[in-house]
């Protein structure tokens, strides 16, 4: 596909992928190539190592960022992407481990000082633990806050909500009251397939009939002179409940 | 301000006091809300512990709830000095997901305006740091500079400070050609007029120099193993310009220089800012000099709505017009991380798209992180009041840096 944007456009280096990848052999996971930028998934545990091997070996001396993505509906939930940069080559690649709530992620601050603060914050947005980080505090959100924010399970307005309160005269905080609920529209388009379930579209997945049924005579249905007799008898013409309402009035 | 004694007592047994000191969250020279906790030994700073996340609110969850387009205007709210830089990296990020081609016109009338922001964050930062060390009149000449850009801004939007200008695609409006007129004069007289005017009370002045020069000296390493970009980083020597080495946009054509630092201290990254200023200057000159006619947005009219003069001859296009107000775009699944050189450096936006109308995750670097984290480092043995010197040449904006 030919580049047609004008986003910034870093060199390319012939073979990056294939050097990179057999430089860091049995830790890699996988590798991809999209939008000419190389994005590498590499064992949880060996982080660290191969992350010091990029550092080391391949000239990316710096660390730009780490960012934590959220896909609640895998096992391990949690991705932990690093953005490395190579002032040298001119040239960026990213590193990802996957990880859950539970399991904790080997540090990079004994590689990069700037690591601390961008571990601090992927662990105040998503409870993402880092092994060997000795001021793995919250960073962003307030003093005294629950939860992981940025988690897809974690609602947009919060839980709590704070406000001067004049008769305490200090900030209190309350269960979070909204006027209005937030909306979410459903902007999916039918034509462009989305799943929708229309009612009455689960008769569709039912086994089709084989042998049509027809209907030869009224007796057959159920109905006719004979049936209405039958309910006539069976029902009393005055439901008793219904009498003794009355009564009680 | 408030202190906590600490005391200690030593072998012969002097009493010993350090005190600890929080500076901020309200402080002038804090430049927004940060509170530093400071252990002090006298007057000398032994350690310093930056707490932000005093302006935190939540931009990158609420740009998750948002579509492509709702989520730009948050992107003027983060560093709001230097709106349309933050905004030149998310659209960015959505053209390359998109593979979207813009327009020529608009790519020069992006760097055109890039520019002119890098100016107006430049002349806020340089003023206000020559008023942290304790000059007046500098800055208040600088700001009459920042006001001519925001009334160019506004001139070109409609909006002095939050633009949101820059769109998916290219440039929201078309300019009139009379602004591009008088932008060209301002940068020819105006400008270099007053700022060397203002700039030759500081540059030279003793009380400055005395105040920033050998003040938070970093070397190449450490620059690099704490992350720093911008200005932080050429200070230190690196001649490392993202508009340069990865040009996006049409700065590719464009002739200018790098400038470096040589000692890499305050006074470095002040004048590395005060060389930028000119060099944007002979930037904004070329994309005038070279402005090309043409679209001001990509003609893909899938991503781009039509003009409201083009809704009213044809059903198309007010169709397009409807569904790309509501439901948005859609972007192809797929992940990116673009980062471009803002005023106060390397500004990333990392952006994860599920194939549906909003971001699934868009992750934003901000510039003062790594910097302010390295405060610690480098306030380490100054006195209490290099620390507002150290944190004015930071060039630090808490939009940005809380998020």
């Amino acid at each position: 596909m030919p580049v047609l944007h004008s986003a910034p456009k870093f060199s390319v280096i012939d073979g990056i992928a294939d050097t990179v990848s057999a430089a860091l052999g049995a830790m890699l996971v996988s590798l991809k190539e999209e939008h000419g930028e190389i994005v590498l998934t590499v064992q949880r545990e060996s982080i660290e190592d191969a992350l010091r091997l990029l550092r080391d070996n391949h000239e990316y001396q710096q660390l730009m960022e780490i960012a934590g993505v959220d896909y609640p509906q895998r096992p391990e939930r949690f991705e932990v992407v690093y953005m490395l940069l190579s002032v040298t080559k001119n040239h960026r690649l990213m590193v990802k481990v996957a990880t859950d709530e539970a399991t904790p992620v080997p540090t990079v601050t004994t590689l990069w000082p700037n690591a601390g603060w961008l571990e601090r914050e992927v662990f105040d947005m998503y409870g993402v633990r880092f092994s060997g980080n000795s001021d793995l505090r919250r960073i962003l959100t307030d003093y005294g806050f629950e939860g992981h924010p940025f988690r897809k399970d974690f609602p947009l307005t919060g839980y709590t909500e704070l406000r001067y309160s004049e008769e305490e005269k200090r900030v209190v905080y309350e269960p979070v009251e909204l006027a209005q609920d937030f909306r979410s529209f459903d902007f999916m388009s039918p034509w462009e397939g989305a799943d929708y379930i229309l009612p009455g579209d689960e008769k569709a997945a039912t086994p089709p009939v084989d042998v049509p049924q027809t209907t030869a005579k009224p007796s057959q249905t159920g109905a006719g002179a004979k049936a209405d007799e039958k309910a006539a008898k069976d029902t009393p013409a005055d439901p008793p409940a219904m009498a003794k309402k009355e009564e009680g009035k | 301000m408030s202190f906590v004694e600490d005391k200690a007592l030593t072998t012969t047994g002097e009493e010993i006091t350090n005190y600890t000191i929080n500076f901020g969250p309200q402080h002038p020279a804090a430049h927004g809300v940060l509170r530093m906790v400071m252990e002090l030994d006298g007057e000398v700073i032994e350690r310093i512990d930056p707490h932000v996340g005093l302006l935190h609110r939540g931009t990158e969850k609420l740009i998750e709830y948002k579509t492509y387009l709702q989520a730009l205007p948050y992107f003027d709210r983060l560093d709001y000095c230097s709106p349309l830089n933050m905004e030149h990296s998310y659209v960015l990020a959505i053209e390359k997901l998109l593979n979207l081609e813009v327009p020529i016109r608009a790519q020069y009338l992006r760097v055109l305006f890039a520019e002119l922001s890098r100016i107006c964050n430049h002349m806020l930062n340089i003023g206000s740091h020559v008023m942290d060390v304790g000059a007046m009149t500098p800055n208040l000449w600088v700001f009459e500079l920042r006001e001519d850009c925001l009334n160019f801004f506004e001139r070109a939007s409609g909006a002095r400070m939050h633009m949101a200008w820059f769109r998916p695609g290219g440039v929201h409006q078309d300019v009139p050609l009379k602004l591009l007129t008088d932008i060209g004069d301002w940068v020819d007289g105006r400008l270099p007029e007053l700022f060397g005017d203002a700039m030759s009370l500081v540059t030279d002045n003793r009380i400055f120099k005395q105040r920033n020069v050998d003040i938070a000296v970093v070397s190449k390493e450490d620059a690099l193993a704490w992350g720093f970009s911008g200005p932080m980083i050429r200070a230190a020597g690196i001649p490392w310009d993202i508009r340069k080495s990865q040009p996006y946009d049409v700065y590719d054509r464009m002739d200018f220089d790098i400038p470096v630092g040589t000692s890499s201290d305050c006074y470095s990254r002040f004048m590395v800012r005060i060389q930028e200023v000119y060099q944007s200057a002979r930037i904004i000159k070329q994309c005038l000099a070279e402005m090309p006619e043409g679209p001001v947005a990509s003609d893909d009219r899938k991503i781009v709505p039509p003009k409201r003069g083009e809704m009213k001859q044809s059903m198309e296009a007010l169709i397009h017009h409807f569904k790309l107000y509501t439901e948005g775009f859609h972007v192809p699944a797929g992940e990116v991380y673009v980062a471009t050189e803002s005023p106060k450096g390397e500004f990333g936006v990392y952006l994860v798209s599920d194939g549906s109308n909003k971001p699934y995750r868009c992750k934003i670097r901000p510039t003062a992180f790594s910097h302010l984290q390295a405060m610690d480092m480098m306030c380490k043995g100054h006195m209490l009041p290099d620390a507002t010197a150290i944190l004015g040449a930071i060039d630090v904006v808490f939009g940005e840096c809380d998020r």
